[in-house]
């Protein structure tokens, strides 16, 4: 169940506009936030607050790449698979990724601590490759770096 | 609208950035500019800036930092530009500004006067002491409209931008009539800088006429495009052109509410621009009764969260009504029916921050750059295989050659040029016979590949034209949102033609398919995602067709790009003895030693990961490719070879 507090907070910000609906992207991340993933219990509640059915909800939780339907890791690591990453090494990376943590992409480490998704272009094409963890940029990436990137994060966690 | 008061409000604000700005200048210790956008940051802006700070409290020197947004120039990050005054030299241009060149900058430069020479890219004004950026191509090449004041102002203190004339031309605008203003915006022929290049006065002119009550502005500034980057560096530079754009366009069109939709990818724009509308709000530039007139604007934002076709304007409006952000049939257009039914003009970013300098310097002004039916300037990041990457601004119809090679430097590692993509997903690969062609919305069409939202790949001799092409379909099919039956299995299927040709299983009359469904996927689709998808088969196919018969007839890959159709082996000739550096990098243990104790590849277990080549040191350089792999000599593994 989300907080209170923050169920008041959104049901407020909710009653303020004329389309509920329009504030459905926002709150879905308010509730992801909380729980760290979108449960089905979370969509839900989402449906709840909104008016909507689950299913609508569903229907653009399934639709957009930063809302995640699935429990993630601690450090959602998103590959940029644009043109210029590509160029640059993208498939490597990507290898050398799965070969670390030993996943593929798509799923998460037992630890529950890295999980592998791809993004389309991430608009850093002059660092590229380039990945987003946390929506925090890192590039131009070389295998080096990335256990150095990975070693910083565990050491952290 | 009283004039007198609405100018009086605003003089007074001037007023108010002038005496800022001077006390700036007056203080007389040096301003350490640091660019502080995204391309910065992600190279270590952050920690240069804390060098900057604790070297000089270390030293005890006053100093002011501010933070700029981007000039562009990212092959250059962290840029810092230092302006010290009482040395006599003119503000200064540093590149590449580590943590250890910041510490040595406040040692040499900033207590001692001596300006580092070995770090210096340029001086931003003429002088008789040191280089002037402007004497680079890079420089003086670029003619900046839009992004005159990007990387030269704070971003987020609005008194920069009205100290530079910002919202001078919302004062302006807000002393004509409407309909003068439209008139104004179609004689500059100002043309959408989101793809399609349709004209903004028209479009205006469109939604004003509607009859209907809550017009609605949006700010397109979703940008989706691979290897584009132009509207992130706008909105992070300098948010408030953009706004005061918006305004503009509101106020002619007859709208009081605007949207500015901006990718989640995007933080710090979607952080920067929020803190824009707040500080303009603050002093009554946007909100309710702009310098007290009865022109109203409400300014939100809305974040997209990862769909490149929420960039589409019909996908864009669902996407904000809270739906799935699949494109509708038009029409009717959203500037009849748009947002919640309302009459709605969607903008790109570059559109709406175009529109204040025309405005206030007048048609004949923005006439006066690019082409009769191009005018102004066209913004592209310019990435890939060149020199020098990053962000230009050039006058519309100059040639392809002078941006890639001029302004750009050219393509680095004396490698050649092969080609250059322009459009992202949905424009073209052209070859180095249209480099000669002028950049602008018509000539780019004509050739094959489309202004698109200003994304410029360069490529080199080393990328296989076959395998671009099969990465844009495996684009546009993840990113294809279903709906048209064309759009969403038609490339799934030149997606696997594409990939049976890279895995050098391909025939002729894949060719012929190609074609024919290039066709009709363009034809059975509704948007211009599924409409254009085709383009980088079809470029490819028509400029460079013997890559695509090398792949299918002699089972190689002419750029040595394609896993299936490339071996490594190592030149026995050139590998040192004793030397074991890519056995150790190699992830699949393929590499053994021979009988003269030298290296070898067992092709059987190689992934073709290219590390080997990468690691071998390059006085020997003996990790060769080829291509097709029956090249390679094989040699046996001895059992005991490790
Ligand atoms: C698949 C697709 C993606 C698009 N992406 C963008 C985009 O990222 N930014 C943009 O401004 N326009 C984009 N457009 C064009 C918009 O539909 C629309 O034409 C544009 O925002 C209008 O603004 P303008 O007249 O200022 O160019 C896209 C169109 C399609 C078909």
């Amino acid at each position: 169940m989300l907080p209170t507090e923050l169920r008041a907070s959104l049901a407020e910000q909710i009653a303020s506009v004329d389309h509920p609906r329009e504030l459905l992207v926002d709150v879905m991340f308010a509730v992801q936030d909380h729980y760290g993933y979108l449960s089905d219990q979370a969509v839900e509640e989402v449906a709840d607050l909104l008016g909507m059915t689950p299913l609508e909800v569903e229907e653009l939780a399934t639709f957009y790449t930063f809302v995640y339907r699935h429990r993630v890791g601690k450090y959602v690591i998103h590959v940029c698979d644009s043109v210029i990453c590509w160029m640059d090494g993208h498939e490597s990376l990507v290898e050398h990724l799965e070969r670390k943590l030993e996943i593929k992409m798509g799923e998460t480490t037992p630890d529950g601590l890295f999980t592998l998704l791809p993004v389309c272009c991430i608009g850093y094409c002059d660092r590229a490759p380039a990945i987003l963890i946390n929506k925090k940029v890192y590039g131009p990436l070389t295998p080096e770096k990335i256990d150095e990137i990975l070693a910083k994060l565990q050491g952290e966690a | 609208m009283n004039k007198d008061d609405l100018t009086e409000r605003f003089a007074s604000i001037l007023r108010r950035a002038d005496r800022r700005a001077r006390e700036r200048r007056n203080e007389a210790i040096p301003t350490i500019y640091i660019v502080m956008s995204t391309c910065g940051l992600a190279s270590g802006a952050a920690e240069t800036k804390q060098a900057f700070e604790e070297a000089l409290s270390d030293k005890d020197i006053g100093a002011r930092i501010v933070p700029v947004g981007c000039l562009g120039h990212c092959y250059a990050e962290p840029l810092v530009v230092i302006d010290h005054p009482a040395t006599g030299f003119p503000p200064i241009c540093y590149h590449q500004v580590t943590v250890a060149r910041a510490r040595r900058l406040v040692r040499s430069y900033l207590e001692k006067g001596d300006p580092v020479f070995e770090y210096v890219l340029g001086a931003l004004e003429e002088n008789d002491l040191i280089p002037a950026v402007t004497d680079f191509a890079r420089f003086n090449l670029e003619q900046r409209l839009v992004m005159e004041h990007c990387g030269r102002i704070d971003p987020d203190d609005i008194y920069q931008y009205i100290a530079a004339g910002g919202y001078s031309g919302l004062v302006k605008a807000l002393c004509l009539e409407p309909e003068e203003l439209i008139d104004e915006i179609e004689t500059s022929g100002l043309r959408g800088r989101g793809g399609a290049g349709f004209p903004a006065g028209r479009k205006w002119r469109l939604a004003s006429t509607a009859k209907a009550d809550g017009k609605i502005i949006i700010c397109n500034g979703d940008e989706g495009d691979p290897g584009a980057y132009m509207d992130r560096t706008i909105l992070e530079s300098n948010p408030h052109q953009l706004l005061e754009g918006l305004a503009i366009c509101a106020y002619a069109v007859g709208a009081d509410q605007a949207i500015v939709y901006v990718r989640a990818e995007y933080p710090l724009a979607v952080k920067t621009i929020k803190g824009a509308i707040k500080s303009a709000e603050g002093v009554a530039l946007l909100g309710s009764t702009i310098l007290g007139t009865t022109f109203s604007l409400n300014v939100s934002v809305f974040q997209g969260s990862g769909a490149f076709v929420c960039g589409e304007e019909t996908a864009l409006i669902q996407s904000i009504e809270g739906k799935r952000g699949m494109p509708q049939h038009r029409p009717p257009y959203p500037v009849e029916k748009g947002l919640w039914g309302r009459p709605t003009v969607v903008n790109n970013v570059k559109t709406l921050s175009s529109v204040p300098p025309i405005i206030k310097n007048g048609t004949e002004w923005f006439r006066g750059s690019g082409t009769e039916t191009s005018p102004g300037t066209a913004i592209f990041s310019v990435v890939g295989n060149v020199k020098h990457p990053g962000l230009v601004e050039i006058a519309m119809g100059t040639s392809l050659r002078t941006l890639i090679f001029d302004v750009c430097g050219g393509i680095p590692n004396k490698k050649s040029f092969k080609a250059v993509q322009i459009g992202g997903p949905s424009g073209g690969c052209l070859p180095e016979s249209f480099l000669d062609t002028p950049i602008d919305f018509d000539s780019l069409t004509q050739a094959g590949a489309m202004m698109g939202s200003g994304g410029m790949v360069v490529m080199d001799e080393d990328s296989c034209m076959v395998d671009v092409a099969r990465y844009f379909i495996d684009f546009t099919q993840k990113e294809s949102c279903g709906k048209c039956t064309f759009c969403r299995i038609g490339t799934r299927h030149l997606l696997n033609i594409l990939d049976r040709i890279t895995n050098g299983e391909g025939s002729e009359q894949d060719l012929e398919l190609l074609g024919t469904l290039s066709e009709d996927i363009k034809l059975g689709s509704l948007c211009g995602l599924g409409e254009t998808a085709p383009n980088p088969v079809l470029t490819s196919l028509r400029y460079f067709l013997d890559e695509y018969e090398a792949h299918i007839k002699e089972n190689r890959c002419p750029a040595h790009k394609c896993r299936a159709l490339t071996a490594f082996y190592i030149d026995l000739e050139k590998c040192a003895r004793g030397c074991e550096v890519c056995v150790g990098c190699c992830p699949v243990e393929a590499i053994f030693t021979t009988r003269g104790r030298k290296k070898a590849i067992d092709q059987k277990l190689c992934v073709k990961c290219g590390e080997c080549a990468v690691v071998c040191p390059p006085e020997y350089d003996a990790v060769l490719k080829v291509s097709p792999p029956e090249l390679a000599p094989t040699l046996e593994r001895t059992p005991d070879g490790k």
